[in-house]
């Protein structure tokens, strides 16, 4: 590898020249940044100020660059010098529009510009260029598991775009629930009528489909390896257990129907009551004639009861909405009416969900004559050669009740998805203590298991609400916490076919995303084209398992010998592994415990009598970084004594960066990261609420430092924030000036 | 550019001796200075107005609408039908509205139209009068006329409900249409803020259920004078009659001490152009209108 | 029971919704109502007492068969014509029209309250409008202040008298038209069997034969 050759620029554009004194601040870099080369410049952005940049790579040998100048969100395109370390100090949003433009503000504007050329010279000194993971896999084939809608549509969506496809399902036909329906709820204009469900098409596009190989009877006996290399073995009913190759992975496995048996005092288990999809079946033998009960009786009333064992405040039941109940009532009393508009039809509800365009559907069926009735049903009971249902009529507020020939319960949608691992983990543990229960536990678990994934934190992807495997429904759907395997469809969360859809084509194209980035050695969302990764020192490794049992993407196995084996292509970068780490030997090319640390080190901080206290802000750099530069652009003003350093996720930051400041005469640290919990806003779902938990242990050491437990202080911050935050960082700058200096300067 | 010309349907509550007799005498002096011309359609009968839906039935409603249109079509071709009365432009174009896009309705009408010697082809269209000021003059011809600037005066602009819903002025919202304040701004006039702009008079219901309807008349007049105005003014006969006459029974019944002159548009726009108290049809208040007797007179 | 109230009674047997939806004016519009209840909250009649069922609970009563409570409600009858409900509908339902329809329904059929008073309005101002073609005011006021025999009549048109005098004196209510001499169209003959045509033919179209 050359030399290192540093150099630092400083832009005078956006009024920076203006504002602050670029004179000084080139001194600041040569001095003590350090730089080998210090350049100014009028407008660095440039075509002019690119290519001097350029020039200096190119033909002095520049190995480091620390552009000076807006922030590191800005002008990506033209600071694209990927063959160099890069590191950015944020002098435009991050000091001149945050600060006033007077007489007074000017000394410490230009004293916080000169802290930020310092930690980006320091920064980039303790950078590398990420080379990539070379540990890549090249497959690019697409397995998905389910044949129903959802796996359908994602197998040929891939396929169409040129895809190879290993599609399996344990059944013997392709179609899975949509497959049973008589017709589904109409997805085009004008949405007034029940449709053909397109199961046989879609199955038989499959069967055309020279890039789809189809595996029926089959499930999943193991999944080893990484994105881009997957080794997955299926096992075929009465065959061998075939191994293929593969790239990533789309879970499509469905749902079953919420089992009516539970739900005696609706009538569940009782003749003349069916579940919804009951009633699919006795439709599809009437085949557009009349509907007859299982006695051969025509069916001349219906009641359909909405939300049963749904939307359950008790939690005996579901306690979720499952979406799509609503609208498949409707689509059946459409069923019952078609084929014969004097049928009664009542679809007795509490509140109608009707989303998107199915309220033209639901116009259409009240068009039809289909009665909606608000109304909460308490018993269905059978009476004379039917079913009576009794509800209390929410409008007219009465307790009353309805005759019909046929009952049908609206149940929900149940995930069909593996064990929950948490659940799997302790049964574990248990039957590691010599739990003979728990090992049997464990064995029925395992044998739900739909991806067999040879991961050591389990052999499915985590569980968000009530068994879905759910992600962030607005920033990243379809993601899971394992890394090249997707969600699609109601497995994911409850949804209709035309959701499911959606969802399924969505899935593929994240999957082949991955692929190809797993090929490149690239990271996925939300650090896409990362080309850095983790590595460990493990002659200083202690074996402690942090890294391995925290990381949120399941990246990280054991070897034999007990140390952490880095699966690069399943990593997201998030550096949780490195917050983790207590002996601090993994790191990153461009991130890492001295990167950050040295930029710590840099800020000049000024003796206990200058009444310029300094405050460290670690900020992560999905949410509460933008938003800090949002509040720039707003020409929100806060603090000149905060010095922010963005990090990947609150869950990379480790506690050494604290103690470190603290000890070197900060007078106060601000965390700022992502909401967590089940509401959480973690773009690495468990990176912030790792890392909040391991800064309470923090508090302690505080304690033995004589320092009040508010020199931490610890700040969830959305996106949105541009306004608040301001005033937030100002309160603390102001609590800190009351709390007083830290003893600790000078030391 | 020729002055368009229209068919005027003056309805029954404007005609001489009657209800809103004072709202047609201050249209007239108003119509004379902005050089509109309205005929009045020949033999005109009544639109039946919301209040008759129990005793008249769909068709025969319909009919009596129609032989307006079909009078309308025959003397004044071409012409648009033009009401000054709320009541009337609602019930003739609910009537146009049904007639057009019900053919069956259409066929029915027109049988029945036979029996008085008439045939409906086409439907003129059917516009208020506020409609033809807005739209076919503008705010600045409107202003264009002002003599005297009503400088000073605090008026409510009471909308109501009829030439508000469900058609209301095109361009307007429903829950806070904006044409009387600008109107009333439009002559110089201060427009008030209050929460009564399109409250229900009670209507017909005046009469049938005057307890009722009082205690909503009572709403709208109160919060006119919390607002700090001297006069209510509104676009429709039967608001102008509910909120002015029943003004002394609720005072009785509420202790209140209402006395709140309530006047037309078009009797405000009279006197702005310069007109006398007797071409703005001040004689027939109830409540004398003394603030604008005095303006008159200056 | 009236001879056109069990003639429609027979006609349609337990489906009221039916009935209201061929019987009553846009009482088609009935089954689209998705029980919001927007209608209810926007009535002002509804901040008086008296008010059986806003139009909300009326359509739902519809929809259960509940043909006595509807058609002997007195919730249609206070309805002032403000469309405030017709506007602000969701479903863009002509509630307005629709609360006319059911009333203007349970009155042919002879099902409305006794003595309602807005029904008596009603037939006053329709007959009074239709026999001269134009609306004769003092006699409608006579009519109605009237209605309930010469005694209360009196005290009500003793209640009203500062009323009517107010009108007389500002000119707008002329004593000379009760004795008929002002407003009437000329071709009241044309009128009346124009009238008498579309009330046969209504009557055919809905089935009505009493």
């Amino acid at each position: 590898m050359a030399e290192m050759k540093t150099a630092a620029y400083i832009c005078k554009g956006c009024e920076l020249g203006a504002r602050l004194d670029t004179a000084t601040l080139v001194k600041t870099a040569t001095k003590d940044g350090k730089m080998n080369l210090v350049r100014e410049h009028d407008f660095l952005c440039s075509t002019d100020g690119v290519a001097m940049i350029r020039n200096d790579i190119d033909n002095e040998g520049v190995t480091h660059i620390a552009i000076c100048a807006c922030s590191r969100r800005a002008k990506t395109e033209a600071f694209n010098f990927t063959t160099v370390a890069m590191s950015r100090g944020n002098l435009r949003e991050g000091v001149i529009w945050i600060r006033p433009d007077t007489d007074a503000a000017r000394e410490t504007t230009q004293e916080m510009a000169e802290d930020y050329v310092r930690m980006a010279c320091a920064e980039v000194k303790a950078m590398q260029v990420p080379a990539g993971n070379q540990n890549t896999g090249t497959s690019k084939t697409l397995l998905v598991v389910g044949g129903g809608m959802s796996g359908m549509t994602a197998a040929l969506e891939a396929s169409k775009t040129g895809y190879k496809v290993v599609l399996i399902e344990k059944t013997g036909s392709l179609g899975g629930m949509a497959g049973k329906l008589w017709k589904r709820i109409p997805n085009r204009e004008p949405f007034k009528a029940p449709m053909d469900s397109g199961v046989a098409d879609l199955a038989a596009q499959i069967d055309a489909d020279a890039n789809i190989k189809v595996y029926l009877n089959a499930v999943i006996a193991k999944t080893a390896g990484a994105p881009g290399r997957f080794k997955v073995d299926i096992a075929v009913e009465s065959g061998p257990t075939v191994t293929e190759d593969i790239g990533a992975i789309i879970q499509a496995t469905g749902f079953t129907p919420y089992d009516m048996n539970k739900l005696p005092n609706l009538g569940g288990g009782q003749a003349n009551v069916v579940d919804q999809l009951g009633l699919e079946a006795m439709a599809k033998a009437a085949n557009g004639g009349p509907i007859k009960r299982a006695d051969g009786k025509e069916v001349k009333s219906v009641v359909f009861v909405q939300c049963a064992g749904q939307r359950d405040a008790t939690k005996e039941h579901l306690e979720y909405c499952s979406g799509h109940c609503c609208a498949t009532s409707v689509k059946q009393a459409m069923y019952f009416k078609d084929a014969n508009p004097d049928v009664d039809t009542v679809v007795l509800y509490t509140d109608l969900r009707m989303p998107g365009n199915n309220e033209d559907f639901y116009r259409a069926a009240q068009n039809k004559g289909v009665i909606f009735s608000k109304g909460e049903v308490s018993n269905v009971s059978a009476s004379g050669n039917g079913c009576t249902v009794k509800f209390k009529d929410l409008i007219l507020n009465e307790e009353t009740s309805a005759d019909a020939d046929l009952v049908v319960l609206a149940t929900g949608m149940v995930p069909t998805t593996g064990p929950d691992l948490d659940q799997l983990n302790e049964a574990n543990r248990a039957a590691e203590g010599g739990d003979e229960g728990a090992k049997e536990q464990v064995i029925q678990m395992m044998s739900k298991s739909v991806l067999n994934l040879d991961y050591r934190q389990g052999p499915d992807v985590p569980q968000f609400k009530h068994g879905f495997n759910d992600s962030h429904f607005i920033c990243f759907p379809y993601e899971t916490r394992r890394t090249a395997i997707y969600a699609a469809g109601p497995v994911r969360r409850p949804m209709d076919i035309a959701q499911a859809t959606e969802d399924a084509t969505g899935a593929a194209m994240k999957a082949i995303q991955a692929m190809e980035n797993a090929g490149l050695g690239k990271a996925a969302h939300p650090r896409s084209g990362d080309l850095s990764f983790p590595t460990a020192r493990l002659e200083g490794c202690t074996q402690c398992k942090r890294c391995t049992v925290e990381c949120p993407f399941g990246a990280i196995d054991e070897d034999e010998r007990r140390f952490p084996l880095f699966n690069e292509s399943r990593c997201r970068r998030c550096g949780t592994c490195m917050g983790a780490c207590p002996v601090r030997v993994i790191s990153f090319e461009n991130y890492s415990v001295n990167t950050v640390g040295a930029q710590i080190k840099a800020v000049d901080i000024p003796d206990e009598f200058s009444e310029k206290p300094r405050v460290l802000i670690l900020a992560c750099e999905n949410d509460a970084y933008p938003a800090l530069d949002m509040a720039g652009m707003n020409h929100n003003e806060y603090d000149p004594f905060v010095r922010v350093i963005p990090v990947r996720c609150l869950g990379s930051v480790n506690t050494i960066w604290i103690t470190d400041a603290l000890n070197s005469g900060y007078d106060g640290v601000m965390l700022m990261g992502c909401k967590h919990g089940e509401q959480y806003q973690c773009h690495f779902v468990k990176g912030s609420e790792l890392g909040r938990y391991r800064m309470s242990k923090i508090y302690d050491t505080l304690k033995g430092m004589n320092l009040e437990e508010e020199r931490l202080m610890d700040l969830e911050v959305a996106i949105t924030d541009i306004d608040t935050l301001p005033k937030k960082i100002n309160d603390y700058a102001a609590r800190i000036v009351e709390m007083g200096m830290s003893p600790f300067k000078g030391l | 550019m020729a002055k368009k010309e229209y068919a005027f349907y003056p309805g029954c509550s404007s005609q001489k001796g009657a209800s809103a007799s004072n709202y047609l005498v201050s249209v007239n002096s108003m119509n004379k200075i902005l050089d509109v011309k309205m005929t009045e359609i020949p033999d005109w009968n009544c639109c039946g107005a919301s209040i008759s839906y129990a005793e008249s039935g769909e068709l025969p409603r319909l009919a009596m609408n129609a032989r307006n249109f079909a009078l309308s079509e025959q003397y004044l071709p071409g012409q648009d039908i033009v009401a000054t009365c709320a009541a009337c432009w609602l019930g003739s174009r609910e009537s146009k509205e049904r007639l057009e896009h019900n053919n069956v309705l259409l066929a029915d009408t027109n049988t029945a139209l036979k029996e008085a010697g008439l045939n409906l082809k086409v439907i003129p269209e059917v516009r208020h009068m506020v409609e033809v000021l807005i739209e076919d003059l503008g705010y600045a011809e409107l202003a264009r006329h002002v003599k005297k600037p009503l400088d000073g005066m605090k008026i409510a602009g009471y909308v109501g409900c009829q030439t508000n819903r469900p058609f209301g002025i095109s361009g307007e919202s429903y829950e806070n249409p904006m044409y009387l304040d600008k109107l009333i701004e439009t002559v110089g006039a201060e427009a008030t803020k209050y929460d009564q702009k399109v409250t229900c008079c009670g209507g017909a219901l005046a009469f049938s259920e005057p307890d009722k309807a009082q205690a909503q008349i009572k709403d709208i007049i109160e919060a006119a004078y919390d607002s700090g105005a001297e006069m209510l003014v509104t676009p429709c006969p039967l608001c102008q009659a509910n909120t002015e006459v029943y003004q002394g029974q609720i005072n009785k019944k509420y202790g209140t001490k209402f006395q709140m002159p309530v006047l037309y548009y078009s009797q405000l726009m009279t006197l702005a152009y310069g007109g006398s108290a007797k071409d703005a049809g001040l004689d027939g208040q109830v409540i004398r209108a003394r603030k604008m007797e005095e303006f008159a007179a200056k | 029971m009236s001879d056109m109230n069990q003639q429609m009674t027979a006609k349609y047997k337990n489906n009221f919704l039916k009935e209201i939806e061929e019987q009553a004016e846009m009482g088609d519009w009935v089954k689209m109502c998705m029980q919001c209840g927007v209608c209810s909250g926007s009535c002002p009649t509804n901040f008086h007492s008296g008010w059986d069922h806003p139009p909300q609970e009326l359509f739902m009563l519809i929809r259960a068969g509940k043909r006595d409570e509807v058609l002997n409600s007195n919730s249609m009858w206070n309805c002032v014509s403000c469309y405030n409900c017709y506007v602000r509908c969701p479903r863009k339902i002509p509630i307005t029209h629709i609360m006319h329809g059911i009333a203007e329904y349970a009155y042919r059929i002879g099902r409305a309250p006794k003595s309602q008073p807005t029904l008596h309005l009603s037939q006053t101002f329709w007959n009074n409008a239709t026999k001269t073609g134009r609306v004769n005011e003092v006699k409608l006021t006579q009519t109605l202040y009237f209605k309930d025999g010469i005694a209360s009549g009196i005290k009500k048109a003793m209640a009203m008298q500062d009323v009517a005098l107010g009108l007389v004196k500002a000119k707008r209510l002329n004593p000379l038209e009760a004795v008929g001499i002002s407003h009437k169209c000329k071709d009241i003959k044309g009128i009346h069997a124009m009238l008498d045509k579309a009330r046969e033919l209504e009557a055919k179209r809905k089935g009505r034969t009493a």
